[in-house]
């Protein structure tokens, strides 16, 4: 949404986003979507060459957009899945994920201990 | 092959994720391009919890702390010459490693300088900008911080800006 008051104001928007999910759903003016781990929109430290054409992708996009609701998934591998799934993770969950972790664990067991 | 937008997400918060109530808001705003690439001035716009550690304070991570449901909603203005080494991360959901050892991956100003000095792009603003993505609640971003951006960016005559949520 912050896209959505800075095109209102004029300035022409394109945003590089892990969750295309969302654009469509909400409505943005233009993106590109990319299978990126979260932290890494334009792609791995110190690869140049990858971010330069993901931000040559969102350019064009950014030229070539017809209309409002223009959201392209771009076709870039992340390799190495596997590590990746827990690499982009803080060390420490994030204040939101322990709460709503211990408040699904406290579920978990009053549904035990209410078990005859 | 479409991106599945929840693989990266273990399996209780990519549900909790999946199913959030979202309504699509029209109209959509729309600026047409006013000029080419060539001739725009660009500002980026991250949400990596980015600031400048010798001039700006962090974000606030410490309230976040305490009341988990709560996100620093402020941003912070990074210049186009910032440094690798001028740069802070404060973010408490990623991994701040590979932003810390290389800022372009969420915030690109060494590619937009070079874009920039082949004259692909007409410029790259003065300022650009980070917010901290984590919000349950974005009414100050669109009631105060947003506005506040887009108002310095027209200031600094800027044609388009490209998003870099993480």
């Amino acid at each position: 949404m912050l896209a959505r008051v800075i095109e209102a104001a004029g300035i022409s928007t394109v945003i590089v986003t892990p969750m295309p999910y969302f654009a469509e759903a909400l409505g943005v003016s233009r993106a590109v979507g990319v299978g990126f781990p979260f932290g890494h929109p334009l792609g791995h430290a110190g690869d140049r060459d990858e971010q330069m054409k993901v931000i040559g992708d969102a350019l064009r996009v950014l030229r070539e957009a017809a209309g409002p609701g223009t959201v392209e998934h771009l076709a870039y591998e992340w390799p190495d899945f596997e590590r990746w799934k827990t690499e982009w993770q803080p060390a420490e969950p994030s204040p939101i994920v322990a709460l709503l972790r211990e408040r699904l664990r406290a579920q978990a067991e009053a549904r035990r201990s209410n078990k005859p | 092959m479409p991106i599945d937008s929840f693989r990266w997400l273990p399996g209780a918060i990519a549900a909790y994720y999946r199913g959030l109530p979202l309504q699509k808001v029209e109209p959509i705003p729309w600026a047409p391009l006013a000029k080419p690439i060539e001739e725009c001035r660009f500002a980026l716009v991250t949400t990596a919890g980015l600031y400048m550690k010798d001039r700006d304070p962090s974000f606030d991570l410490d309230g976040e702390r305490r009341n988990p449901f709560w996100g620093d909603p402020t941003y912070r203005v990074i210049p186009r010459d910032a440094t690798q080494e001028q740069i802070g991360v404060a973010h408490l959901h990623i991994n701040a490693a590979d932003l810390l050892a290389d800022m372009n991956v969420a915030l690109p100003l060494n590619r937009f300088l070079e874009l920039e000095a082949a004259g692909k792009i007409g410029s790259l603003a003065a300022s650009h900008y980070s917010f901290m993505g984590f919000q349950m609640d974005n009414s100050a971003w669109q009631k105060r911080y947003a506005p506040e951006v887009a108002a310095r960016m027209r200031e600094e005559g800027v044609d388009a800006a490209l998003l870099t949520p993480v």
